[in-house]
Formats: C-alpha cells, sequence, structure tokens
C-alpha cells in the first residue's frame, strides 16, 4: 500500500505540474459543454419558443384563400407576412432577404375549387339523405375537382422531422377551410339559409384537445432541455479526455529512461498501472462534479437552462465511476500499445470521436439503423450515455440502469484483458 | 585447493539476439565478475556495452544460458533479486518534472524502503552529492551535471550490493565528475561491486580494478589492468583499446 501511495502521489504531483494536460481535460471540455448546450439550445428555443417566419403569396382573390391565411396564422407557430401576387415567382428570392425559413403559393383557382368540391360533396350528401343513394339516375354527375397544388417552399436547414411537422399543421389548416366550406354549402342546401356562426364553431373548434406530459419512471414531469441532453452527453466526452494526458503519460514513462529503472526495482510495473487509474478516476469524477456544477449554478446565468440533477444521486455516482474507469481504462491502453507520444495523442483524440459517433454523442443511437445500431452496442460511450439519460431525462433508479452499467463493466474488463496482453507482450511486466 | 572468490555476477554461456536482428547480438558468452570490485566494461560504439549492461539488470531477457547476480538468477520476474543491485543507466532516468527529493521518495519505494529510511537516505545522499540547495527544485532545470548526480542518487537509495552504471559521467565538468567518482570510490570501500561502462578511459583507469573489453558481441580481453597492460605491453589503457578495437569508424 505505501508505495501505491507513494506512487499516486507522484502521478498526483506530475499532473498538477502538466498546466497543458490540466488545460485539455477541464477547460477544453467546459468549453464544449457550454457551445453545443447553447447551439442546441438555440434549436429548442427555435423550434419550441419563436414563431417560424412565412411569406404567403395569395394569387387567389376569393374568400377561401383568405381564411386559408388565418387559419395558419391561428396555428401559432407561424409568423406570417404577405407579397403581392405578382411576386408568386420571386416567393424563394423573397425567403432569402427576409430570412424567412418558408414560402406558400396559394393557386388563383384556390376559393373557386374549394367551393366546387364543398357544392360536390353537399350534393352528393343531400341524395343520400333523401333515400335516393342507391339509384343511379339520382345522382348528380359532375366532374371530379382538382384543385391546383398549394406550394411549400422550405429553407434547407430545416431538419426533415420538423418540415413534417408544418406539413400537418398547414394541412390541418387546409383540411379546416375545405370542412367549413362544406358544411355552409350542406347547411344552406338543407334550410336555405346561411349556417349560425355559432353552430359553425360548435362543429368545427369542439376538437377534443391533447394534453402533453413527458413521461418520467419517477413520476416527475420535468420538461427535458438541452441542458439535460447535452450535459450528460458531453460530460461522458470530456472523461474520455482524459486520454490526451494519460495516453501521453503512460507512453511518455515507457520511451523514458525512467521506465527502464523502474523494471530494474524490486516492485511490478502493475502497481504503476493501478496507481495511474486511481488518480486519473479521481480526475473524471471532479471533470464530471465541475461539468454538472456548471450545468446546475452557471447556466442560468448564460441564459441556458439549469441543468437538474437525477433523484437518485446514488446512482449518478456509480454510472459516473464506471465511465471514468472505463475511460482511464482506454487511455492506459491506448498508452501501452502506442509507440510515440504522437501515436497515443493522434488515435486516441480521432478514437474518441469515433466512440462519440457510434455510441449516439452527435446522433441520437434510436435513429441509427441496421449495422450502425449494432456498432453502438460496442462503444462504452453508448451505455454510459443511455445511463445519464435514463437518469437524467426519465426519472431512473439504480435498478433500472443495471443493463447499463453492467455492460460498460464488461466493456472496461475486456480492455483491462487487452492492456494486460498488451503489457505481456512487449515485457512491460 | 583454491578457493573460488564470491560472484557478484556470472554469466555462462549465454546468448542474446534483439528480436528484429539489428542490433548486436551475443552467443555462449561467459563472464565472471568477483564480489567487491571495481569492474569496467568497456568497447567501441556499437560493441554490445549497454545490451549487455541491461541483460545483467535484467531489462533485457537472455534467449540461452544464464546470468546470476550474487547467485540468483536474473530476469525482469525475479523481483527479488532486484532489491540486490541498483542500476543507474546512460539515460537520465526520473521524472523532470519531480525535484530530486520526490524522485528519491517514488524511486526508494519503489526500491523497497520505508518512509523513514527514504527520509533518512534522502538527507545523506542530497548532502553527499551536494544537492541539498536544490533537494525541491523541478529537475528539469537543472545542468546536466546536477541531473547526473540526480540519477545517481537514485541508483544507490537503496544501499545496493552491486552497483550497476552506465557512463556515468558523460557530459559533466570535472568538478562533478571527481565528485562521481570520489563517491563510487567510497561506495566501493563500504562493499558495493562496481559495474561501470564509459568511454573515459583514463577516468577508467582511476576507478577500475578488473576490465574486460568487448566488441560485436564478444569479449576480447578481460583481467586487471595491470595485467593486461603489462601482457600487451603498452602504458595507457587508450593504447591498448586501440590496439585491440582498431582505428576504424564504428556506429
Amino acid at each position: 500500500m505505501f508505495k501505491l501511495w507513494i506512487s499516486i502521489k507522484k502521478d498526483i504531483r506530475i499532473l498538477l505540474r502538466d498546466k497543458v494536460g490540466i488545460s485539455l481535460m477541464f477547460v477544453m471540455p467546459i468549453i464544449l459543454v457550454v457551445v453545443v448546450t447553447g447551439i442546441q439550445n438555440s434549436t429548442f428555443q427555435l423550434v419550441n419558443k419563436n414563431k417560424l417566419s412565412i411569406i404567403i403569396c395569395n394569387t387567389d382573390t376569393g374568400k377561401a384563400s383568405k381564411q386559408l391565411i388565418e387559419a395558419i396564422d391561428k396555428i401559432g407557430m407561424f409568423k406570417v407576412s404577405q407579397i403581392a401576387k405578382e411576386n408568386a415567382k420571386a416567393v424563394s428570392d423573397n425567403m432569402h432577404t427576409t430570412d424567412a425559413l418558408l414560402g406558400v403559393v396559394i393557386p388563383s383557382n384556390f376559393s373557386a375549387e374549394v367551393n366546387t368540391k364543398a357544392k360536390n360533396a353537399s350534393d352528393k350528401a343531400m341524395t343520400a339523405f333523401s333515400g335516393q343513394a342507391d339509384s343511379g339516375a339520382a345522382i348528380v354527375k359532375r366532374q371530379p375537382v382538382s384543385i391546383d397544388q398549394l406550394t411549400l417552399f422550405y429553407n434547407p436547414v430545416l431538419q426533415e422531422s420538423l418540415r413534417f411537422s408544418i406539413q400537418g399543421a398547414i394541412q390541418s389548416a387546409l383540411q379546416l377551410v375545405q370542412t367549413r366550406q362544406t358544411l355552409r354549402t350542406l347547411y344552406y342546401s338543407s334550410n336555405e339559409k346561411e349556417l349560425p356562426k355559432s353552430l359553425e364553431d360548435e362543429m368545427l373548434n369542439s376538437n377534443t384537445t391533447i394534453n402533453m406530459l413527458p413521461t418520467s419512471k419517477d413520476g416527475t414531469r420535468i420538461t427535458p432541455n438541452a441542458s439535460q441532453h447535452n450535459v450528460p452527453a458531453w460530460t461522458i466526452f470530456a472523461m474520455f479526455f482524459v486520454i490526451m494526458s494519460l495516453g501521453g503519460s503512460v507512453v511518455r514513462e515507457k520511451v523514458s529512461g525512467s521506465f527502464i529503472r523502474l523494471k530494474t526495482l524490486p516492485t511490478n510495473y502493475l502497481v504503476g498501472l493501478l496507481s495511474k487509474q486511481i488518480t486519473y478516476l479521481v480526475v473524471t469524477l471532479l471533470q464530471a462534479a465541475v461539468i454538472f456544477s456548471m450545468g446546475i449554478w452557471l447556466f442560468p446565468y448564460l441564459g441556458l437552462p439549469a441543468l437538474n440533477l437525477p433523484s437518485d444521486l446514488f446512482a449518478l455516482f456509480v454510472v459516473t465511476l464506471v465511465c471514468g474507469w472505463c475511460a482511464v481504462s482506454y487511455s492506459i491502453c491506448v498508452g501501452v500499445f502506442a509507440n510515440t507520444q504522437e501515436q497515443a495523442n493522434g488515435f486516441g483524440a480521432i478514437s474518441i470521436v469515433i466512440l462519440a459517433c457510434i455510441g449516439g454523442l452527435m446522433v441520437p443511437s434510436f435513429a441509427m439503423q441496421g449495422l450502425a445500431k449494432t456498432m453502438a452496442n460496442f462503444s462504452p460511450m453508448h451505455w454510459c450515455l443511455q445511463a445519464y439519460y435514463s437518469l437524467f431525462l426519465e426519472g431512473a433508479k439504480l435498478k433500472d440502469v443495471l443493463n447499463n452499467i453492467g455492460s460498460l463493466f464488461i466493456i472496461t474488463v475486456i480492455i483491462q484483458f487487452v492492456t494486460y496482453l498488451g503489457l505481456k507482450r512487449k515485457n512491460l511486466i | 585447493m583454491e578457493v573460488t572468490p564470491p560472484l557478484a555476477v556470472s554469466i555462462e554461456h549465454m546468448g542474446f539476439r534483439y528480436p528484429d536482428n539489428t542490433d548486436v547480438s551475443f552467443a555462449d558468452l561467459n563472464l565472471q565478475i568477483i564480489k567487491g570490485t571495481r569492474f569496467g566494461l568497456f568497447g567501441p560504439n556499437g560493441a554490445g556495452k549497454t545490451t549487455l549492461m541491461n541483460l545483467m539488470t535484467g531489462v533485457l531477457s537472455v534467449n540461452e544460458g544464464s546470468i546470476k547476480l550474487l547467485g540468483q538468477e536474473a530476469g525482469t520476474q525475479n523481483k527479488e533479486v532486484n532489491k540486490l543491485f541498483g542500476f543507474v543507466p546512460q539515460d537520465f532516468s526520473f521524472y523532470k518534472e519531480l525535484s530530486p527529493a520526490e524522485n528519491l521518495e517514488f524511486f526508494g519505494a519503489w526500491a523497497g524502503l520505508n518512509k523513514a529510511e527514504i527520509i533518512k537516505r534522502t538527507d545523506e545522499l542530497l548532502h553527499i552529492l551536494g544537492l541539498e540547495d536544490v533537494r525541491n527544485k523541478p529537475v528539469e532545470k537543472f545542468s546536466g551535471g546536477m541531473k547526473r548526480r540526480v540519477n545517481l542518487a537514485i541508483g544507490v537509495i537503496h544501499n545496493p550490493q552491486v552497483l550497476f552504471l552506465d557512463e556515468p559521467t558523460v557530459g559533466v565538468d570535472v568538478q562533478t565528475r571527481q565528485a562521481i567518482i570520489s563517491y563510487l570510490h567510497t561506495l566501493n570501500d563500504n562493499g558495493t561491486t562496481l559495474i561501470y561502462t564509459s568511454h573515459q578511459l583514463s577516468e577508467a583507469e582511476d576507478l577500475c580494478e578488473q576490465i574486460a573489453m568487448i566488441d560485436e558481441g564478444k569479449i576480447i580481453t578481460q583481467g586487471h589492468i595491470d595485467d593486461l597492460l603489462k601482457e600487451h605491453k603498452h602504458d595507457s589503457l587508450e593504447e591498448l583499446f586501440i590496439n585491440l578495437t582498431g582505428k576504424a569508424y564504428r556506429n
């Protein structure tokens, strides 16, 4: 134990005097977390709080098109501005000059054709009501209605899922206009007077509302925000960033004269590696503590949503501990196999970005398909991220993330075994 | 009946090759170094001195034959034998970010000393080697001579019975060289066997009793310095060296 304690003291001293290494392990990940959370928070706000600007060019002069514009405005997710019908061909140019993300061109026959379609539907309904539906002679023969397409222009930066939401919203506005016109026509055909406004409102607006609630395992209803998503994810990345210091440290010791002396002393080099594991495990825990603290206390001052810690703090500690151990084990493994510091740093940096990609830090793993989804299981970051998301977003307890911790533990043990083989093969132990 | 003196090192039919076969190799090498002696190992560049030193200290493992240190098999897996010897490699073998005291604390612990022994030996060695004033300063800011003294201090912290020194005075000034040589004499007077390599042959004449010259992985001569000079009719070790190894450049 004395040898181990002295070795830990030595590693701490060397680490504290390596200012560049410390900044790489603490300052860089902090900057990364703040920047990425800030950017994603802007995106969240763009989608959730800000209205999407939409330019509408109405080439129709009828009532239905005006009702459509009103309906689009009432949806609440768009900031509507109109341009003159003479500019229909220049909608996309207008979008660029005004930074609008969407543009709609309403065709000139829109109102006329909505009316025709409503009349058709009304006639069929009246025929059906009068019991003459089965009589072929009684059905009024009309030409099929064809409304020119409503054209929707969009800025390519909009994600596909958001585009589908926009399309759905405009489709529902369109449906509302057509349904209203059909109701009015049908009512007039039947009663030869206008549909009362109160009845029209009741028939059109009595839809059942949708109450959207986030689900969680602990029953809380905290809505996830950019901080809840990003801070855990980039904390994992930061922990794996120890490779920049630790991987290089192992190589430096290996290629420097000190390693030759260590080999001639009556102590197994595994003591040295255990010392590094303990020292850098504490570093990874400190990284997590610093980043989580920033999320809780500093983010609100930066205009970002505050991080809410999970209710099961012990589970959070266990997940962080195992993830840190895995990051440290991986760094030592790379250091053992690399022959130069450049190899360790280069391979280390690229490999953790790849592990982050396939682990779902950059693209959510639920959005992955086929081989990518299978490969995610081989990234330790994937299991850690799943555990963190369960804790931070779903209010899970320790028992809910044991599966993730177990997988992470198995990967870590495999990495340790590979390191042992590397040490043996290189005659280092 | 002749009594065999106790041996510090016994090399018997030793064979060694580097895995890539690019460097010097040894075949059927035999060498005995008597305990308590000051033994010099000399040879031109690339002769195999450092390789032989690494084999004796267990940094490298032999392919054939055996190397025994004080009667025990040497090798990386034999940690018991590692307590018996110290090694001062040619390259600076310490953590440059740490001070002399911190380096001695770490290497002392790894050499098997307890806390009290480390403190006592650190104070002694820093005093003897003139490093007391800089005991807490990082070694990376030291001159070459100061680093050589730190390198030596670490090698002897655990009072080894056999001390291997691979060019311990290379690149130092006269004062530091004399201080180091003087300290090595003191160690030997106290019973430590010295096994030393250097290209400073005049220095070797002052320090060593017994020598061996090796070239291309073979021992070309060995014995007491005076006997060898008499046998080959030379006045100095340098003349003997040139006579045995030639004047051609070595890599």
